[in-house]
């Protein structure tokens, strides 16, 4: 036999610390760890109490899904989804036609461009609850400056009851958000718009393309995975929208402006049903996985129009 | 800094004062306090109390000074945390659940039932009280004691009543105003025909909402559930109740159904309205402002009207203190509310509240805060008119959910605004409320 020389072997941790996956492990292990903490941990304890009937103050035992079979037969519960899917989409698509016309108008050469831009930032900047409150006083069912104003020129007799009356109470609470959402759209579309290179346009434009064209044809495919990215955002937002309900309304008139997450609350919190709540918040789930999916799609159809794929 | 003469004196001055101030005196209170106390707070105690933001800012100085009068007497500080009162039932609850935060709590209705085994028991404690101040109120025992247990001890009833305008009553034809249901739906008609309307809030107002339909039920003999919980809202009481709701809705000014707690307040003061139902805090508000000053002086209150159940029955809003098991010095924090309670300590926070808390204890039904405004009189039978959420069964999470998901708003709201026929808007509110009580 011969003598083999022994290498000495480092130390394990040494050899971890040096491989290119232990230390990748290494760096990734805070932000796994956050995500694990603040968002695997709640989601996953939020789907359990849905399973449970755990009150507030007192620990739920597993009851399968018998809350879902409640909320099922539970015509407030429909009333609800109704209502937030109504609210998603009416205004989501205000908002994204109010916003993309308002981005073009930006796109354009207009006198005090940077101003009007700061501008329309406003409403999004404005903490919710006080443009809520303001939306409070204006849809008042005595003192509504709409109402005086309309009053004001005879064009009514009494009040309009905005927040009293079953229709009027969605119509007024979708304007608020609409109000609140067209800058974040605005203002995303526009860097969208600024990224499209004038030199398209300008080509589109000297082979005769009227600007209508240019818009179909140059304009909107081009700024479709900004469009697809903005409108998962904004549709996440609006569907899980919580303060602008519970300070116009609660979620009145009976119930016809109650939102899935306002119903989620009432039932959980002052309700002290945190079981119900649970499931009532989990069933929004599949609902805004729909969304993500969405803009996933979005997203590969412009790896297709660039010709990777 | 050179010390000149001038400062040496009053320096020893202030020195002298603060021992004979402080010192000496405070020790003699002390003892006599120790004196008169059954709790003896343990050796280095702090107590933290949650408690709901005052209404009056008479009433958080006199408690602040009471507290403060124990610390001085005791040496036990007391730290008190303010929550607006929405935020305190989930707050109390969390602290509960998780065993830490604050050591007593000033919490809102039947919030004790919800975990009463983290509760203290206190029953030592209240039978001492009552038996030492004329007895408690039943109604607002209800909302402590849970069998022969006091998990909570009562703090006060935060009176609810009508308020209205003398000179719009008077225009419409009644001199004084009317005692039973009957005659109240005429006096509503009258004011709606001179253009001075009621208005009682249909919308999810917590309090106001809730004290104008719990009042509709009640007067008319119905109850959410029996004795032993079976869901009875399905009766021929509650349509009668729902059939008057809709009479007296006919009357209102328009926009109810969206009213929240603030509304009524505003549009009463607006002058848009001449008749509704609250706490004293609305005549206040005019009172206090020079400009509304013809309104506060018009202002007149009184119980709401009795009806076929033949006696005031309401349900103001109330509020209890309870001791969590958590707590590491609950001696201490028994013998902070026992000397809370002590005669001169709850007359002064009584009378600093001017009218809003409604005592707990019959002792304190002659506090001259009743009689030194006849606006507060009404106020001052809060307490005996109240009757406990969930009435006529057992308090505790079922009657706390019914209401928090505002079933009896919803139903009379259903109903008024034609959106369901009585009898739906019942079935409705049954099925809604069984599955709280099943």
């Amino acid at each position: 036999m011969t003598d083999v020389p022994l290498t000495p072997r480092r130390p394990l941790l040494a050899r971890f610390l040096e491989s290119r996956n232990g230390l990748g492990l290494l760096f990734m292990l805070p932000a796994a760890v956050f995500l694990l903490c603040f968002l695997t941990y709640p989601l996953g304890l939020g789907v359990w109490l849905g399973f449970t009937d755990t009150r507030i103050g007192r620990t739920g035992e597993f009851i399968g899904l018998e809350n879902y079979i409640w909320l099922f037969d539970d015509p407030i519960f429909w009333l609800s989804v109704y209502n937030t899917i109504l609210y998603t989409v009416v205004a989501s698509v205000l908002k994204f036609g109010l916003g993309l016309w308002l981005a073009l108008i930006l796109n354009e050469h207009l006198p005090f461009k940077t101003f009007f831009r700061a501008i329309i930032l406003l409403p999004w900047v404005v903490p919710t609850v006080l443009s809520a409150l303001a939306f409070w006083w204006i849809y008042d069912s005595q003192f509504s400056i709409i109402s005086w104003v309309l009053m004001q020129w005879g064009l009514i007799d009494t009040p309009i009851n905005f927040l009293g009356q079953p229709n009027h109470a969605r119509a007024s609470v979708i304007a608020a958000n609409v109000w609140r959402g067209i800058p974040f759209v605005a203002i995303s579309l526009l860097a969208g718009l600024q990224t499209i290179p004038q030199s398209l346009n300008e080509a589109a434009a000297l082979d005769g393309a009227t600007s209508w064209q240019r818009f179909t044809k140059v304009t909107l495919p081009l700024l479709t995975p900004i469009i697809a990215v903005v409108m998962t955002f904004s549709v996440l937002f609006t569907f899980t929208d919580f303060q602008l309900i519970y300070v116009l309304t609660r979620g009145g008139p009976v119930n016809a402006t109650h939102l899935m997450a306002t119903l989620s609350f009432q039932r959980a919190i002052p309700g002290g049903q945190l079981g119900e709540g649970a499931a009532i918040a989990v069933a929004m789930i599949p609902f805004l996985l729909a969304a993500i999916l969405f803009s996933f799609f979005g997203l590969q159809r412009r790896r297709w129009q660039q010709g990777n794929d | 800094m050179p010390i000149d003469r001038r400062t040496f004196l009053s320096g020893t001055a202030s020195l002298a004062a603060g021992a004979a101030f402080s010192g000496v005196p405070g020790a003699r209170r002390a003892f006599a306090q120790s004196a008169a106390m059954t709790f003896q707070p343990e050796e280095g105690a702090s107590l933290r109390l949650l408690r709901w933001v005052p209404f009056v800012t008479g009433e958080e100085e006199a408690w602040n000074a009471n507290t403060k009068a124990f610390t001085e007497a005791t040496g036990v500080e007391v730290r008190i945390d303010q929550e607006s009162w929405e935020d305190v039932r989930p707050k109390a609850a969390v602290a509960a659940n998780v065993g830490s935060g604050p050591d007593m709590v000033m919490s809102w209705f039947d919030d004790p039932f919800q975990y009463p085994d983290k509760l203290v028991d206190v029953t030592d404690l209240a039978t001492k009280l009552g038996e030492a101040h004329g007895g408690w109120y039943e109604g607002l025992e209800g909302y402590a004691r849970q069998d022969d247990t006091f998990i909570a001890v009562p703090l006060c009833a935060i009176g609810n009543a009508v308020c209205y305008r003398q000179s719009h009553m008077e225009k419409a034809g009644f001199s004084e105003f009317p005692k039973d249901t009957d005659g109240f739906l005429e006096l509503c008609k009258a004011l709606k025909a001179n253009g001075t309307p009621a208005g009682f809030p249909h919308g999810k107002a917590v309090g106001d909402g809730n004290n104008y339909a719990h009042w509709l039920l009640w007067s008319h003999g119905g109850m959410m559930v029996d004795e032993n919980s079976n869901v009875t809202i399905n009766s021929p009481e509650t349509k009668a109740a729902i059939e008057y709701a809709k009479a007296l809705y006919e009357t209102f000014i328009p926009g109810t159904e969206s009213w929240l707690d603030i509304n009524n307040n505003r549009a009463f003061l607006a002058e848009q309205i001449s008749l509704t139902a609250n706490g004293v805090s609305l005549y206040y508000a005019a009172a206090k402002d020079p400009a509304m000053k013809e309104i506060a002086e018009d202002i007149r209150t009184v119980n709401l009207p009795i009806g076929p159940v033949g006696k005031s029955v309401e349900l103001h809003q109330t509020s209890t203190l309870s001791i969590f098991k958590h707590c590491k010095y609950p001696q201490a924090a028994k013998a902070y509310l026992e000397f809370m309670y002590q005669s001169d300590r709850m007359n002064a926070w009584i009378e600093g509240a001017s009218a809003y808390c409604c005592q707990a204890l019959k002792e304190f039904a002659d506090n001259p805060v009743w009689t030194s405004n006849p606006v507060h009189e009404p106020y001052s039978r809060a307490s005996e008119s109240l009757r406990p959420n969930g009435y006529a069964g057992p308090l505790g999470p079922a009657s706390a959910g019914v209401m928090a998901d505002y079933v009896l708003v919803d139903m009379f709201a259903e109903a008024v605004t034609g959106q369901r026929s009585p009898e739906e808007a019942m079935a409705n509110a049954e099925r809604r409320a069984r599955r709280y009580y099943s």
